[in-house]
């Protein structure tokens, strides 16, 4: 405590925070990007290893035998689907009563607050199908799911044949020490959020669905399968989930080691793992592989079936087949193979997977970046305090001869009104985007009112300014911004520490904003720097930067309309399943960026 | 003032019951921070139906609250919302009427002090003006209606209210000069929660400094009133205790109230520094570590009533921080109650020195807990190390806060014994260092 009870040393560390106040923000900002770009990097990121003591060593011999008997099923239930044109309800009871499955049904409907375009969905029904392979071996008190969605047209086929063909073939083992649920959901998410809160008797989101008749143990992990040909290239593992939640990176080595063991290609977000660290191209692959996963994981939606499942704290990701024009092809022989390797893994489980990692960055499949190496990033909230120290300072006068024995009469108090004028009103235009009841039911309609009402924000430092009742003080914005600054590092800070990619991504555009704005720069190019860089802005960039990762390039026009069915899917996604970044921006990120809009604008 | 102060309590009130309304009232009424095992309603509503049903309502070791509450919400539980705003308004009234009081008796002293010539000549800049100490129990009253700490304990219905309203009570009847009424209402406190027992060398030292009577334990007149404290504290105690007995018709409480508090056998996450420390510890270090704990809250009084001796004012309010940092179930009201003293103490804000640092860090912690109580508890992806490293980390900002009002009264005292500008002896300029 030497150093902040001792009055000297005091001001000299506070004379040197405020002298090189610009150079420190500067310097922690960049510092804070060369981290992130670091991560990347091989050498600085920690290989995956296997944490789970029970699922350590491979010693698992997988006998899946009926891979194209499984392919057969699934071309039964591809010609049972268009005959019903749906999901064939009864056509899977009785496949799956046949192999000794107790099977349930699940009906639901939910009507979304306005169509959904992307999907083509309005008023959904439809009912989900599950069978319980009971436990031999134990008391039944835990489970392990199986999921394959069933998807209009002519996708998925395999995987509901698959998981057919490995419920079969689980009957007949013997070591099953949890049940195995067998799920085929319709209407991807909405049936698996409708299934979940069923199994949990939970409603969350006021869906109806009819109560479950039959349930297993407490569910400890879930895999979801997509498989849509017969021979696939690599399998691709998804793990970004509702709100940018991960799974325990001990569920990702899990499949990590079988694709090893068994000789499948793997890749995670669609990149194959590359060797050459040390080249350029190599660091770029990297780089661009963890971005994607930043990018996703900051979209807070779920990215697969498994998404919801994380809610629950059961650890799960989906399994993607892709088939592309590679030579070296596996059957689905091999891929039964690999997954009843990883249930018989997830079985030998004492406890929940809790070992390992939550929070990490994956820039390849067998290297991560830990909460501990990617946190310091964040490290440019520090900036804030350092402004904040400026502000400090510029609150109490200099004339300080004597630690703290000087006049502070002269410093007139802003008053609370003033600043609490433009944070109010601010949160009001953030709550009138949020409101999701708008008073229209098309699409474009509710995200062209939300623009609206965003970009109406924009004009209010006019009115907030004509509803003070005196003029705008120095004292007054200093005020205001030193609140407005506060609140941001707070908001950052929470955000980063639920969802990292989220807060980073915020955090890149609004930090310099809130380090530069004062109403003394040029008003104009300043306008226009802030609207650059405002939360809206930033989901457009990132639309774009999205899709150039993904090396599917757009033209604008296509870039403007993704980004309208973003804000939709994102309204959608918040009714729907909860998720929290539509309201979070709307409620709190926005109204923030306004309070600098406001400050900019101080008269 | 009344005026203000109506509009205050209208605008306080109207909060409230707008949130009473809302749904966020079931969320906040189960959040850790909010509510402690002692103090929450839904465990009163567990005793209250035990005790229709004829049966002792601390037979199932879930309602810790004390005997007078229970009868009393039996009488009014349809009106508990009523009841826990009318509580608040009590304490905001009652910390009022005595910041009011206590700001007169400042002045008039400070008035005599400057007529006898007893300040130095440069110490005019700390004299205290009427017009600034004008407003002060209006920032008072608003500091207490107006904290999210408050509104959200009193949404969460949470007992907390009722006891800072008694402990207001308290405080209102000390400053009046009402020995009577002074011990009655801390023997209630007492009997609610054991800690304001320490509030009593506070009292005791601002009673005798009213009526005169000099602090000397060599004096007759000084043990003569300390025994009539003493005698009517320690009666009214027994007629409250007697009386729970007679409404209980057993001895029940004393265990599951006092014991629950002092054992501290509920290791529910909460603000305070027990519940980790407790879960982590081996078994048979419990009782000593209790002891240490335990005696931490109590022994603070010695020194601060030795140093405070001649402002039992701001010892109050030093002791009701220390309890409410210290205690074994503390929550966000606890910590409302001695924050609504800060507005007295606004003179002291030039002595201040990490004030800013502290606030900001309350300010985030108060944001985080939901946040990591979200993650540990929600998500599964932290764990009770994140949760209790803010919860460290507020609870030292705490400290810091207290210990620099400290550090700033006593320098202003000094200042106006010594002058405000102080020489070396060769004549340079000096600088006060706490070390």
């Amino acid at each position: 405590m030497g150093l902040l009870s001792d009055p000297n040393r005091r001001r000299a560390l506070i004379s040197l925070l405020t002298r090189l106040n610009a150079p420190i923000c500067v310097v922690c900002y960049m510092a804070g990007v060369a981290w992130f770009m670091g991560l990347a990097f091989e050498p600085f990121t920690l290989r995956t290893y296997m944490s789970e003591n029970a699922m350590g060593s491979t010693m698992v011999e997988e006998r899946f035998p009926a891979g194209e008997r499984a392919l057969a099923t699934g071309r039964e239930f591809s010609a049972h689907k268009k005959k019903v044109g749906g999901m064939p309800v009864d056509w899977l009871v009785k496949t799956m009563q046949a192999r000794g499955l107790e099977v349930f049904t699940q009906r639901f409907s939910r009507t979304l607050p306005f169509p959904d375009e992307n999907k083509e969905r309005y008023l959904v029904k439809g009912t989900n199908v599950y069978g319980i392979l009971r436990a031999p071996r134990a008391p039944r008190t835990e489970a392990l799911v199986l999921s394959a969605p069933c998807t209009p047209g002519d996708n998925n086929n395999q995987a509901v044949g698959l998981l057919l063909g490995l419920a079969q073939y689980f009957r007949n083992q013997v070591y099953w020490a949890k049940d195995i649920i067998f799920l085929v959901n319709e209407h991807d998410l909405i049936g698996m959020q409708a299934w979940l809160e069923g199994y949990h008797h939970t409603n969350t989101t006021g869906m109806d669905w009819s109560p479950l008749q039959g349930r297993g143990g407490s569910i400890q992990a879930a895999l979801s399968l997509e498989l849509s040909s017969d021979v696939i290239t690599s399998l691709d593992l998804v793990l970004e989930g509702l709100n940018g939640q991960l799974p325990n990176l001990d569920l990702a080595n899990l499949f990590y080691a079988f694709c090893q063991k068994i000789g499948v290609l793997c890749t995670i977000q669609g990149k194959l793992q590359r060797n050459d660290w040390d080249s350029v191209s190599g660091y770029s692959h990297s780089v661009q592989t963890m971005m994607l996963m930043v990018m996703k994981q900051a979209s807070g939606r779920p990215w697969g079936d498994h998404g919801l499942f994380l809610r629950y704290h059961i650890e799960a990701a989906t399994i993607k087949g892709i088939n592309s024009f590679r030579q070296y092809k596996s059957d689905t022989t091999t891929i039964g193979r690999l997954l009843e390797g990883m249930y018989r893994k997830l079985n030998n489980l004492l406890e929940r997977l809790h070992q390992s990692y939550f929070f990490y960055l994956m820039p390849s499949l067998s290297h991560f970046v830990s909460i501990g190496y990617y946190m310091p990033v964040i490290d440019y909230i520090l900036l804030l305090i350092c402004a904040l120290d400026l502000w400090v300072q510029l609150a109490t006068p200099p004339p300080r001869t004597e630690d703290g024995v000087a006049d502070t009469e002269q410093m007139s108090s802003p008053g609370v009104l003033s600043v609490l004028t433009p944070l109010v009103i601010s949160h009001l235009t953030g709550v009138e985007v949020a409101v999701e009841h708008f008073p229209v039911s098309e699409t474009e309609a509710v995200v062209l009112t939300a623009i609206a009402i965003y970009t109406a924000g924009l004009a209010l430092p006019h009115n907030t300014h004509r509803l003070l009742s005196g003029e705008g003080t120095e004292q007054g914005w200093k005020v205001l911004k030193l609140v407005a600054v506060l609140y941001l590092a707070v908001l950052l800070g929470c955000t980063a520490l639920i969802n990292f990619s989220l807060g980073f991504i915020l955090a890149l555009t609004l930090v310099p904003v809130a380090a530069f704005v004062t109403p003394h720069v040029p008003k104009i190019l300043s306008a226009f720097i802030l609207v650059i860089l405002s939360p809206a802005c930033t989901l457009l960039f990132s639309v774009f930067f999205f899709q150039e990762l993904q090396e599917m390039p757009v033209s604008f026009i296509d870039g403007w309309m993704l980004f309208l069915s973003v804000i939709s899917q994102g309204i959608l996604d918040h009714s729907l399943y909860g998720s929290l970044v539509y309201p979070l921006i709307a409620l709190l990120v926005y109204p923030c960026w306004l309070l600098f809009w406001n400050i900019l604008f101080w008269k | 003032m009344a005026a203000p102060l109506t509009l205050l309590l209208i605008v306080a009130v109207t909060i409230r019951a707008a949130l009473y309304r809302s749904s966020l009232a079931d969320l906040i009424s189960e959040r850790v921070e909010v509510v402690s095992p002692l103090t929450a309603w839904k465990r009163v509503v567990e005793g209250l139906a035990l005790l229709d049903l004829g049966v002792s309502p601390y037979s199932g070791d879930v309602f810790h609250e004390t005997p007078l509450i229970i009868y009393f919400f039996h009488f009014l539980v349809d009106y508990a919302e009523i009841t826990f705003m009318l509580a608040d308004v009590i304490t905001a009234v009652a910390l009022y009427m005595t910041v009011k009081d206590y700001n007169k008796q400042v002045f008039r002293k400070q008035k005599y002090a400057l007529e006898a010539d007893r300040y130095p000549l440069d110490c005019l800049e700390l004299i205290r003006s009427p017009k600034e100490m004008y407003y002060i129990p209006l920032k008072v009253a608003m500091f207490y209606l107006l904290n999210p700490f408050t509104i959200l304990s009193c949404v969460a219905k949470s007992t907390c209210g009722l006891n800072n309203a008694v402990i207001a009570l308290f405080i209102l009847s000390t400053i009046k000069g009402n020995v009577l009424l002074s011990a009655v209402f801390l023997s209630l406190a007492t009997y609610q929660s054991i800690y304001p027992l320490t509030l009593c060398a506070a009292a005791l030292l601002y009673l005798m400094q009213r009526q005169y009577i000099p602090v000397n334990y060599r004096r007759a007149s000084f043990w003569w009133f300390i025994a009539q404290y003493a005698f009517m504290y320690l009666g009214s105690l027994f007629v409250i205790v007697c009386l729970s007995f007679f409404l209980l018709g057993s001895w029940d409480y004393l265990p599951s109230v006092y014991g629950f508090i002092l054992s501290v056998p509920d290791l529910t996450p909460n603000i305070g520094l027990f519940w980790y420390f407790f879960a982590e510890m081996f078994e048979h270090f419990r009782l000593f570590f209790l002891c240490v704990f335990q005696i931490n809250v109590f022994f603070y009084t010695i020194p601060l009533s030795i140093k405070l001796k001649e402002h039992p004012v701001f010892l109050i309010f030093m002791q009701l921080a220390v309890i409410s940092i210290f205690k074994s179930y503390p929550t966000v009201g606890d910590i409302a109650l001695y924050l609504a003293f800060l507005p007295v103490w606004s003179h002291l804000h030039r002595f201040l020195r990490n004030i800013f640092l502290v606030s900001c860090v309350l300010l985030a912690c108060s944001a985080l807990f939901p946040v990591l109580w979200h993650l540990w508890i929600y998500a599964g992806s932290a764990n009770s190390n994140f949760y209790y490293a803010i919860t460290l980390l507020f609870n030292v900002a705490q400290i810091l806060l207290v210990s620099d009002y400290f550090y700033a009264f006593l320098r202003r005292e000094h200042h106006l014994t010594y002058g405000l500008y102080l020489k070396r002896k060769d004549g340079s300029e000096a600088t006060l260092v706490l070390k």
